[in-house]
């Protein structure tokens, strides 16, 4: 009897987790779906101009989606050199001590809150990316991509650093017994055994770049407008779901347009997250571990 | 014995960190001749086996005394660069390891490495050696497969061919059939009786039928200690150590 009853308890727990996705799933459809009878999905996503206080309303989410995917794109820039850059390092060539000192530091990165980076970016980055480009802000795409890159790295290093972890010590003395050298190891042995899961690590720091918020609302510029080069303000469509939901009055269209993005928001993490699951899941597979 | 010493070891003391492996350890390896080395677990002789391509040296914090001649060359001097020497003294590894790549890139893998381009003669080299290791018939037609999709048998004599390839003149095998059924145990150990006309061969076994049914030398370790070395015959038949005997007679091990 006592048993049953944690058994339920811990189900009840375990399902938690379930039951939030799908209730957080079923909100943002519900509540996005209203603006689709005002405004076709098509022109929804592919509208330029986004002006949703005006009368009448433009509801064009096109400037906010390219000026994450131009974040996002930029923040890759930065992390995958830099995270797998490291990874490298610290699986082949740190000692077993500098790894030990290094690769915790590494993770620490990434439990700076994020309002702390985009502080950083406004105070440090932005001056000096006025100073150097001779630009009227240095709130730019530019500047959130560098800041983004840089919290996207611990993420990226991590899991690319598992990643060559788990390539088999078999591989390596095989490479080397052949007669290759270490560079010839690491090249053509190490890194396309450890390829996929590699790319794992790097579409989570593109999910985790994409569906950052206060940095970009700190740092991107806000400025809801076609980005043509990374020199411009944008606001990327996080950005725009929390520095416009508190003026947005509740049931208006506004509101409605913003729950559509963070419908388009979610399905875009979703897919990048199912992607690195599979890569990752295939990864394991090729190498024989286990499925 | 007037066959040719091929590699031999002098006063061959190693330690991982501060434990002792190796205690002065002194070994001749015949040309074209099969050696094994014998012992129970921990006796230091898969530990000697890697000195002879120095793969010890991939283990942080160990060091090595004495010395180790490939033909005239002694392979730990400064100048000598150790991909020479793995180069020449090839090695199969306990657990079949062939690389995630296709059947053919496994073999010309150590052929690229070693700085031959030409599409041509790695593609005959492939073939050659994949004959050579008694497998060519067996997958010549699924070449650009995933090796990891060979049996553990095929998988090892694969990862003989690849050292076949790379014109290689000792291989060391280090317990190659430990993990092998008795079916694919017998067409590798077919494979090195065959082998030895053309390379030198040194096995570590734990297994004492194999060291008697390939075997020319064999060497006792314990302790790391080689306690006797000599013809295999005579090992087997009149062991001059107890100790020798006791572990050949199946008293310990």
């Amino acid at each position: 009897m006592k048993e049953k009853l944690y058994k339920l308890i811990f189900m009840v727990l375990a399902f938690a987790s379930l039951i939030f996705l799908l209730g957080i799933v079923f909100i943002l459809f519900k509540e996005s779906l209203p603006i689709f009878s005002k405004v076709n999905i098509g022109k929804f996503i592919f509208g330029r101009f986004w002006y949703p206080t005006y009368s009448p309303p433009e509801f064009g989410i096109l400037p906010l989606i390219l000026a994450s995917a131009w974040v996002t794109f930029g923040a890759i820039l930065v992390c995958v050199p830099l995270g797998v850059g490291s990874a490298l390092y610290l699986n082949e060539l740190a000692g077993p001590r500098q790894r030990a000192i290094l690769k915790p530091l590494v993770e620490l990165l990434a439990s700076v809150p994020s309002v702390v980076f985009g502080f950083f970016g406004m105070v440090i980055v932005t001056p000096f990316l006025q100073k150097i480009f001779n630009l009227p802000t240095g709130l730019t795409a530019f500047n959130a991509s560098l800041v983004l890159g840089v919290m996207a790295t611990p993420t990226v290093c991590s899991i690319a650093e598992d990643a060559l972890n788990y390539v088999p010590k078999s591989f390596r003395e095989a490479s080397f017994a052949l007669g290759a050298d270490r560079w010839q190891t690491l090249i053509q042995v190490v890194i396309p055994a450890a390829g996929s899961g590699i790319s794992t690590a790097i579409i989570l720091g593109m999910s985790r770049a994409i569906g950052e918020t206060m940095t970009v609302l700190m740092v991107a510029g806000g400025a809801a407008v076609i980005p043509h080069t990374f020199l411009e303000p944008v606001r990327p469509m996080t950005a725009a779901i929390a520095a416009e939901m508190g003026e947005a009055p509740v049931g208006s269209s506004h509101y409605h347009a913003l729950f559509a993005i963070a419908l388009i928001l979610f399905l875009v993490t979703f897919i990048f997250n199912i992607i690195a699951e599979i890569v990752s899941r295939r990864f394991r597979i090729k190498l024989g571990l286990s499925g | 014995m007037d066959k040719k010493i091929k590699m031999r070891a002098e006063g061959v003391n190693f330690f991982y960190g501060r434990t002792q492996a190796l205690k002065n350890v002194d070994i001749l390896i015949h040309a074209n001749q099969v050696t094994a080395l014998i012992g129970p677990s921990g006796c230091g002789k898969s530990t000697f086996i890697r000195l002879f391509n120095r793969m010890n040296e991939l283990v942080p914090d160990t060091s090595l005394s004495g010395n180790i001649y490939l033909d005239d060359l002694e392979i730990n001097s400064a100048q000598i660069d150790p991909v020479e020497i793995r180069k020449r003294v090839g090695m199969v590894f306990q657990k079949p390891n062939p690389f995630p790549k296709s059947i053919f890139d496994n073999i010309s893998y150590g052929l690229r490495v070693n700085g031959v381009r030409d599409a041509n003669s790695i593609e005959e080299r492939v073939e050659a050696s994949l004959k050579k290791a008694a497998i060519w018939d067996e997958v010549k037609n699924r070449l650009n497969d995933s090796a990891l999709k060979l049996s553990g048998g095929q998988q090892q004599r694969l990862c003989i061919a690849r050292c076949l390839a790379v014109d290689t003149e000792v291989i060391l095998f280090d317990e190659p059939c430990a993990s092998l059924d008795p079916i694919s145990t017998a067409k590798i150990e077919e494979l090195i009786l065959e082998l030895k006309k053309d390379y030198t061969i040194v096995i570590v076994t734990h297994n004492m039928q194999q060291a008697a049914r390939v075997s020319d030398y064999t060497g006792f370790f314990l302790l790391g200690e080689l306690i006797e070395f000599g013809k295999t015959q005579d090992i087997f038949t009149a062991p001059q150590d107890k100790r020798t005997e006791a572990y050949i007679t199946g008293r310990f091990g």
